[in-house]
């Protein structure tokens, strides 16, 4: 059902945990499934030069969550608000249809995360 | 990696002796039992045989036993069945609310065809009240269908008190017994039972196959319209290998498998719930199938607890609404009062005949493992 590459992010999640100072929290979560995530970033010459991710759900939610760390990371904040679910998606070679609600999160996660950090400012 | 199979009540392996039973019937005894000739006369007489030793486990006799292709379609045939050919009675049905989904859908099936169906609700362990069963009971009521041993949380429902209440009210009484079947005791006499759904794939047995039993004289009009098979309630040509597997399957357990079964299952119970942190044990401690465990585990989610199960080799199956097509969480976990969230996180362990001690110490450590990693990464769990 998943691809290797969701699978591997599944188990070996990248950037997994909290930042404790973070200048930016997107906090989103999935009224259908349950699915809830926290992504954390810390902004320096308004590129993302940290993120984290927690993340209680399914292997499709960790491993997006997991994923867009690795796509944001680095990325200036307008070039990390233009990262789609799309992307997302095809970074982890396709998700199963019936996850996309469960997908869409990490996206939501990383802008709200930019939004929150901007609104802060 | 040795691969541990803790998924029972979603099937079971064919067991080397009903394997043994069923050879014969493949190429060399192949005969269509409706067949004059000898070919036909031995496979009548292995149909028979095995309709006879069916009969007797349920406390039926051998007309009463209607082979099918399995639970699904035995419970379609009972409630569609049953309904059709009582409409002048009335078109009301009584069920609960935690069904199989074959019976479940087609309930609502019936109510798109005109008729009346109560979901009864039932308690945090499952149980139906029965006080509230006897007060649904109305004057156009025809069938009350309850499952026996639940497929997720393992309630064993009282059939003795229901099958009172409906005789003497004189309703038809229906249960789903596919996973209580050989494993706790079904009298259709004593219980007042009218019907009866059982298959094999859950006792040991081939799939593809399962039987209704239907008490002489119960009013039923078949489903599957054929050539006047199995006492023209259902027609096709009789599967007699698979029959025959699934006769032999009726012997495969025994009290001491029940006792072993049981033993795991306690182990199970013992050694998760309280231990772990933020858990519990869904269903009954007692009147439970001696081989259900059933889980939640909070700020967790449970495919993600399936999947790194099995990545140690271990199967088990979870009600989370991220593994279900419909997106919701399992309709059982939120009948017994679970939160949708609460249901997110729940793990179901079915053990087996041929599971062992190690086994099942070695699932309790590995889910540990899991549980513990998966709550490191939990938003809701402060840590790192
Ligand atoms: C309680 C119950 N009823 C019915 C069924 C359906 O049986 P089958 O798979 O033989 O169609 C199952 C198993 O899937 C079950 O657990
Ligand atoms: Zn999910």
């Amino acid at each position: 059902m998943y691809s290797d590459k969701v699978i591997d992010h599944f188990n070996n999640p990248r950037n997994m945990g909290e930042i404790s100072d973070a200048d930016g929290i997107g906090k989103v979560g999935n009224k259908v499934c349950g699915d809830v995530m926290y992504i954390y970033i810390k902004v320096k010459d308004d590129r993302i030069a940290d993120i984290k991710f927690k993340t209680m759900g399914c292997a499709a939610a960790i491993a997006t969550s997991s994923i867009i760390t690795e796509l944001a990371k680095g990325k200036t904040l307008d070039e990390a608000m233009k990262i789609t679910k799309k992307d997302v998606s095809d970074s982890l070679e396709g998700l199963p249809p019936i996850k996309q609600h469960c997908s869409n999160l990490a996206a939501d996660g990383l802008h709200k995360a930019i939004e929150d950090y901007r609104g802060k400012r | 990696m040795k691969r541990i199979y803790l998924d029972h009540a979603a099937t079971t392996p064919v067991d080397l002796e009903v394997r043994k039973a069923m050879k014969p019937f493949l190429s060399d005894n192949f005969g269509n039992a409706s067949s004059l000739h000898s070919f036909g006369r031995d496979a009548k007489q292995a149909l028979e045989e095995s309709r006879g030793k069916i009969a007797e486990k349920l406390g039926a006799g051998p007309d009463e036993v209607v082979f099918t292709s399995g639970g699904t379609e035995s419970n379609n045939l009972a409630l569609k069945g049953v309904a059709f050919a009582n409409r002048k009675k009335g078109k009301h049905i009584i069920t609960s609310k935690i069904e199989h989904d074959c019976v479940l859908n087609s309930c609502k099936w019936l109510e798109n065809e005109g008729f009346e169906v109560e979901y009864l609700d039932v308690g945090r362990e499952g149980f139906v009240n029965l006080e509230v069963l006897g007060n649904s009971i109305r004057k156009d009521t025809v069938l009350v269908s309850i499952i026996h041993g639940n497929n997720e949380v393992g309630t064993i429902q009282n059939l003795k008190e229901i099958g009172k209440i409906c005789s003497e009210r004189d309703v038809y009484f229906h249960t789903d017994a596919c996973q209580s079947f050989t494993k706790v005791p079904l009298d259709v006499g004593k219980h007042n039972l009218d019907l009866v759904t059982i298959n094999s794939h859950k006792i040991y047995g081939p799939k593809g196959v399962g039987a209704l039993f239907v008490r002489k004289g119960t009013r039923i009009i078949p489903w599957q319209h054929g050539g006047g098979h199995e006492f023209n309630k259902r027609g096709g040509t009789e599967n007699i290998p698979a029959i025959v597997g699934f006769a032999k399957a009726t012997e495969v357990t025994g009290e001491k498998e029940i006792q072993h079964m049981t033993g795991l299952r306690d182990r199970l119970i013992a050694g998760i719930p309280g231990e772990f942190p933020d858990s519990w044990l869904n269903g009954p401690k007692e009147n439970r199938l001696c081989n259900n465990a059933n889980f939640s585990f909070r700020h967790i989610e449970g495919e993600s607890i399936v999947l790194r199960m099995d990545q140690k080799g271990i199967a088990v199956s979870t009600g989370s609404a991220c593994s279900s097509h419909s997106l919701e969480p399992s309709h059982v976990m939120i009948a017994i009062g679970l939160k949708p969230e609460e249901a997110h996180g729940s793990v179901r362990i079915t053990v087996g005949k041929e599971n062992t001690m190690e086994e099942i110490e070695f699932a309790i450590e590995s889910l540990r493992e899991v549980t513990d990693g998966l709550r490191k990464m939990s938003p809701f769990v402060k840590n790192v």
